[in-house]
């Protein structure tokens, strides 16, 4: 942070106006004229969580396919099939079982195991052949995707909230001050906030598992040099096992979430293909901190686009990556 | 010797020297196989009727096409595009929203010939810009930032009524009238993507034998070594781009006027997908390629149906037969059909010349 701030003073000073502006945005009660000028404090407060929360989804996704691509140099454009297999997994699960814990063990088990077979199956045979790796994703996206069509329909499914998470939550952001001199607080519904926690832990354990575990250590030596890590006689194919099930499954967790949020339909692993595509171009290939980065810019811009400009939403997205391809094309957080 | 060996020949050397330089240039006119095909191309019209003119032969000429633009760039430059179909879609946006179309809200209700230079341009204009864009990254982030760029499209073509008019798209887009011929009737329409594809073709064969096409090649394989010696690596990447951004705009002008329309389906995700899938199924070594995995492609959209249905099976499982047969090919043969031909013929040569040789033996 320190030496980011000696080198750039700059984009340093940027950024810290830019957060300053958001933090009072937030926390401050907005005055008339500016409440005149862009809408209620609480349409913007909604989007702003609304947009941490998307990133925290954004997250799960693509911190799998960050993960893969970085170790294994895999681009596994069939990420968004895992996504939405995950989903359906979750969904059936939850109908039949009635738990919504289980679902999401279950979900994360069962594309897990996908991600191994395909491993073994399939990657480890074309090593080192990043282009025809890629094509193979896209072939087997298009298989999976027809596959789901045909078990699954293309009907909209959504998977249940548990009772206990149902129903808004008082936060403790003040959105207005009646005449009367009360407060006003926002109310935001409880299982996004949850939700979005968990994927706040999961990328803590993760980040933890890779910087101060033996297993991390060896991860992190694949990212830089596979060969030579082999040559040091760790057994690298069970690693990238491990990695590649850790990815899927992650995948599989973001959809059962993906379900709950929002709904599960064919079409929805392309989106969030592209979501997870555009979040690790913009934080940076292989880099976890990169994709939480980016998550949350992506999230936050999604949402906010199409509060204030609807019709622009998407551009704004893409905006984005323009941008970050045309300042900083290896991403905002990667390292090379 | 050499001295001796050119005076020698000087009395037919310049006709033959030509002719020898046009054959290096050209080598389909040697290949009896080649003749025979664009012969029957050209006489379709009389064997095929109006259904297979259209829907199998000029859908495949026009997918050819717009494939043709990716084969160039991932054969000869190395770079996976999968936003050829978005720039083809653009061009076809941009002919119906300058031309003429049932929506007159949106249309500007120009003539064709002003209409489509515009559209090409502008399809042109927007394929070269993505291609700077692309070529900041190298490899699989291509593939990436190229996928990024057409759901881009796709979703704001969605999104955006004002030009693009939403989900719906634009319907009835005219097509040109001139010379007192209505050039959307059958044959009039597949002689016109028949002659755009044979142009396109033989483009892409000159150009791959220029000296911009090498330094291109050159810059695929070694592009610190291009570098060194003193070539732009990028500025042929990006002149490749624009390149191929023109032949897909051919493609996207021919495919609206083949469908009369285009939605924000026509630039779908899956549609970019299936122009890679043609290119890699035909093979991306040579500009036959992409009209090859046309071919198989339109045949298999248009049959699959009733053959599944005739066997048994449930008609609708068409993109699960693409997808398992794209990955046996990208599985066993890395160069498509055209390679898995190759292979064969070269095993059939090779196992005649040894029977040979034992003959004689």
């Amino acid at each position: 942070m320190a030496r980011f701030i000696e080198r750039h003073p700059a984009w340093a000073l940027i950024v810290i106006i830019a957060v300053a502006v958001l933090a009072w945005l937030v926390f401050a009660i907005w005055p008339p004229g500016l409440e005149a000028a862009i809408g209620r404090k609480r349409v913007f407060l909604n989007a702003v969580l609304n947009g941490i929360t998307l990133g925290g989804l954004y997250f799960l996704v693509a911190s799998g396919f960050t993960l893969i691509f970085g170790l294994m140099r895999n681009v596994n454009l069939a990420h968004g099939s895992l996504y939405l297999f995950g989903g359906y997994i979750g969904y059936a699960i939850s109908t039949w079982t009635g738990s919504w814990i289980l679902s999401f063990i279950v979900a994360f088990i069962a594309v897990a195991l996908v991600g191994v077979i395909l491993q073994l199956a399939v990657f480890r045979r074309m090593e080192g052949q990043d282009l025809r790796q890629t094509m193979v994703t896209i072939g087997l996206s298009i298989v999976f995707a027809d596959l789901m069509l045909w078990v699954f329909g293309g009907d909209f499914y959504q998977v249940q909230t548990p009772s206990w998470l149902i129903g808004p939550v008082q936060l403790p952001l003040l959105t207005a001050i009646k005449s009367s001199g009360e407060p006003v607080y926002l109310q935001y519904p409880l299982v996004r906030l949850v939700i979005f926690l968990a994927s706040v832990v999961i990328g803590i354990a993760m980040w933890l598992a890779l910087n101060r575990t033996r297993i991390g250590m060896i991860v992190r030596a694949g990212v830089d040099d596979r060969d030579i890590l082999a040559a040091t006689g760790v057994r690298i194919q069970l690693v990238f096992v491990l990695v590649f099930a850790l990815g899927a499954g992650l995948a599989g967790i973001a959809g059962v979430v993906g379900g709950t949020f929002q709904s599960l339909s064919p079409g929805e692993d392309t989106r969030f293909l592209l979501a997870s595509l555009v979040v690790v171009i913009v934080g940076g290939m292989g880099s976890i901190p990169g994709a939480a980065l980016g998550a949350v810019i992506i999230g936050l811009a999604e949402q906010l686009g199409s509060v204030y400009i609807p019709t622009y939403a998407i551009v704004v997205t893409f905006l984005i990556m323009v941008l970050v391809l045309a300042l900083r094309p290896q991403g905002l957080l990667a390292r090379r | 010797m050499s001295l001796l060996q050119s005076t020698q020949f000087r009395p037919d050397r310049s006709a033959n020297a030509t002719r020898r330089a046009l054959l290096r240039a050209w080598p389909e006119f040697q290949n009896p196989v080649a003749w025979l095909v664009a012969l029957i191309l050209v006489i379709m019209p009389l064997i095929a009727n109006g259904f297979f003119l259209i829907e199998i032969f000029a859908t495949t000429l026009i997918l050819g096409v717009i494939a043709l633009s990716l084969m160039f760039l991932a054969g000869y430059g190395g770079m996976v595009s999968l936003m050829q179909l978005t720039i083809a879609g653009f061009a076809g946006y941009m002919v119906a929203v300058f031309g003429v179309s049932g929506n007159a809200n949106i249309s500007l209700g120009w003539p064709w010939w002003l209409a489509t230079p515009m559209a090409l341009a502008l399809a042109t204009l927007f394929g070269t810009l993505g291609g700077a864009l692309a070529v900041r990254t190298e490899g699989i982030y291509t593939i990436m930032i190229t996928l990024a760029i057409g759901a881009a499209f796709y979703y704001f073509t969605n999104q955006n009524w004002a030009i693009f008019n939403g989900h719906t798209g634009i319907n009835t887009v005219a097509t040109p009238h001139f010379l007192g011929v209505d050039w959307r009737t059958d044959i009039a329409f597949y002689y016109v993507t028949l002659g755009v594809a044979a142009i396109c073709y033989f483009a892409v064969q000159y150009v791959s034998r220029a000296p911009f096409g090498l330094a291109l090649q050159g810059v695929r394989d070694n592009s610190r070594r291009m570098a060194a010696l003193g070539f732009n690596p990028n500025a042929h990447r990006i002149a490749a781009y624009a390149f191929a951004a023109f032949i897909a705009a051919l493609g996207g002008v021919l495919q609206v006027w083949n469908y009369r329309q285009i939605s924000p389906g026509s630039v779908s995700v899956g549609a970019c997908i299936d122009v890679l899938i043609i290119a890699v199924v035909g093979g991306i070594t040579r500009p036959i390629g992409p009209f090859i995995g046309a071919l198989i492609f339109v045949l298999l959209r248009t049959f699959a149906l009733d053959v599944l249905i005739k066997f048994g099976l449930d008609g609708n499982r068409f993109r699960l037969l693409i997808g398992l047969g794209f990955l046996a090919i990208v599985f066993w043969s890395s160069d498509g059909v055209i390679g898995l031909w190759e292979r064969w013929r070269r095993r059939n040569t090779s196992s005649t010349q040894r029977s040979g040789g034992g003959r004689h033996g």
